[in-house]
């Protein structure tokens, strides 16, 4: 297949409010390879999380034209699960808690539904406590209710467990850096750099710090204000972004 | 004839008539009484008339338990529970009580079957439990069948005892199930009772504790599932006689289908006397469909303010979407996740059954409830 990528094309997406449905996303263009690192970054509020959620499929936001192509495969249209299933993954900004569901439960529900078959036990449960360790997570972990009382950093890394496990073709991370101190921000890094390594999967980062780059080496910065991509360029954009900020493009749009 | 009433002081309550064991002083309820007013009373005509013949489901109990018969007024029987209503008065007069006495040596659990056999033969049961002063054991009681059934438990939580009752409530469709369970709690003693409620047209449980003296604990947690038509009620009633006892209820109910109703009804006492006491309950419903009813009423009558803690919490609410966003974002589908959802919602009171098989055996039970999301 020579299409194989996460394509998105004039995306537009709406969510509903009070005074009826407001735009976010004003025509996303971008397109994420195997074996690419893009990294999306923007001011507070220029619906940076908004992309990463619309692509997952979350049903506060209304897609309202364009398209979204996983390896050919549209996945305008298709349900949450679908959309995971199809091998896209969202490691979200806030992990949500699950009282009473185990970590443990969690990935072996999570692994069968995403591979269409249980994983074979005793392999899995190696690899599990192999992948918490990495993170600095001792077995223990996997008992405790998904995210319930996890510190911020414990629920980033987390994420980064299920993205090690589950291995998606595309990867979304959405401000995987937010919250974490330099200790977890490296562990964490080294999870995703991990992922990345293997060299035939995506990733889109998104982020509104640069000290996430410092870690992650994106071959792609995109400059995202006001539901669209105004500049774009290689890993020395970010660099000078750090010095300029945003304000030249909010300047613009205003 | 002359009748002397001597009404029990313990459960006198703004919100709790007054015991009484003559059936006679609990007139038949019309629906209007604070006690009866989410109750179908329309549907139990039968559970309050005292001139019916009832007949004994019995029990058949596997475990460590001396069974003995107590008739009326024969020790233990009468000491911890005083009937509240009507239905539990008629089946406190049950000639002979059965009496499961668990020794201080018992470690194990023991297992009490009570099954109905029809619907057409009303019956009424009082068991009496009594855990002896160090005795460590969990009771776990399980009705099932088919039956029009009042069953009391009186439960007497000796010295030092750490006691379990479960009572798991899985009876046929068709079944209606009353009754009063009370316990008195003695000095340093953990009593915990866990109820499950899954199956039968109408259940209503009373659940009562007191405490015998100073100290003591006492944790009453439930589950319930209510599904089209059913109607659970359960009614706790928590009397803080006396200073340093602690006590925690925490229920948690999932309603699905038309016509699903629940009623949780939590009520703690703190006595000008109980000081120093710490007290919690929560009440959570999981509304899976539209046309059900939860009804949840936590009550707290604080008499004296010297006390360590007291607070309750209610919440009703549908599955929240943001978890069913996260579950479904790796590849989970709905009904999965659903699932997942509810039994995590569950799990926490279940687990602390601490029987392995029971907990299992239900979570498998509450996973054939949820078994309508194949329909979705």
């Amino acid at each position: 297949m020579t299409n194989r990528s996460l394509d998105i094309r004039d995306l537009h997406v709406s969510v509903e409010t009070e005074w009826g449905p407001k735009p976010i996303l004003k025509g996303v263009n971008l397109c994420v390879k195997p074996g690419e690192v893009h990294a999306i970054m923007g001011p507070n509020g220029s619906g940076k999380s908004t992309l990463a959620y619309s692509l997952s499929g979350h049903p506060k936001y209304t897609i309202t034209s364009g398209s979204v192509l996983l390896d050919g495969v549209e996945l305008v249209g298709m349900s949450v699960d679908e959309r995971a299933r199809e091998g896209l993954f969202l490691a979200m900004q806030y992990p949500v808690e699950i009282p009473g569901v185990s970590v443990a439960n969690f990935l072996r529900t999570a692994k069968t539904a995403i591979d269409g078959q249980a994983p074979p036990l005793r392999t899995w449960v190696k690899q599990v406590n192999a992948s918490l360790a990495s993170m600095q997570l001792d077995s223990e972990f996997s008992s405790r209710s998904v995210n319930e009382g996890f510190s911020g950093g414990e629920k980033k890394r987390n994420e980064v467990v299920q993205l090690e496990l589950l291995n998606p073709k595309y990867a979304v991370m959405d401000e995987t850096d937010s919250g974490l101190d330099i200790d977890a921000l490296r562990i964490v890094s080294e999870g995703v750099n991990r992922y990345i390594d293997q060299g035939d999967r995506g990733v889109l980062l998104i982020t509104h710090y640069t000290r996430l780059l410092h870690y992650i080496k994106p071959q792609f910065v995109h400059v995202f204000v006001d539901g669209h991509i105004v500049e774009e360029g290689d890993a020395t954009l970010a660099d000078s972004l750090e010095k300029t900020g945003y304000e030249q493009w909010l300047k613009a749009e205003a | 004839m002359t009748v002397v009433t001597t009404p029990d002081p313990r459960t006198v309550s703004h919100l709790h008539p007054r015991g009484s064991f003559r059936v006679a002083d609990h007139p038949v309820p019309t629906g209007k009484e604070e006690i009866w007013r989410f109750t179908p009373t329309g549907k139990l005509a039968d559970f309050f008339d005292d001139t019916l013949a009832r007949e004994s489901l019995g029990v058949t109990v596997d475990g460590p338990a001396e069974v003995r018969r107590l008739d009326m007024g024969q020790s233990p029987r009468g000491t911890a529970l005083t009937p509240v209503d009507r239905a539990a008065a008629i089946a406190a007069g049950t000639p002979t009580a059965t009496h499961l006495y668990v020794g201080a040596e018992t470690t194990d659990t023991i297992r009490v079957s009570v099954r109905g056999t029809g619907a057409e033969t009303p019956t009424a049961d009082h068991l009496v439990i009594e855990a002896a002063p160090d005795a460590c054991a969990t009771i776990v009681i399980t009705h099932t069948g088919q039956a029009r059934h009042i069953g009391n438990v009186e439960i007497l939580v000796g010295e030092s005892a750490r006691l379990t009752v479960v009572s798991i409530q899985d009876w046929d469709p068709g079944s209606v199930h009353l009754g009063q369970v009370e316990a008195l709690v003695a000095k340093d003693a953990v009593y915990r009772h866990i109820a499950v409620s899954l199956g039968g047209d109408i259940v209503r449980l009373q659940n009562n504790v007191s405490y015998a003296t100073e100290g003591g604990e006492a944790e009453l947690l439930g589950v319930y599932f209510a599904d089209a038509g059913q109607h659970l009620e359960h009614r706790l009633f928590v009397d803080h006689t006396h200073p340093k006892g602690i006590s925690h209820v925490d229920y948690r109910g999932a309603l699905h289908g038309d016509g699903a109703r629940s009623v949780w009804v939590g009520d703690v006492l703190i006595r000008p006397t109980a000081r120093s006491i710490e007290t919690y309950e929560s009440s959570k419903n999981l509304v899976l469909s539209d046309g059900c009813r939860a009804h949840a009423v936590p009550n707290l009558e604080i008499e004296t303010g010297e006390i360590v803690s007291a607070g309750h919490s209610a919440t009703t609410g549908r599955f929240d979407d943001e978890q069913l966003f996260y579950l479904r974002s790796r590849g989970i589908d709905e009904v999965q996740a659903r699932r997942l959802v509810v039994r995590g919602f569950f799990s926490t009171i279940l687990a602390r059954i601490g029987i392995e098989d029971v907990e299992a055996a239900l979570m498998a039970r509450i996973d054939t409830e949820l078994a309508f999301d194949k329909e979705n």
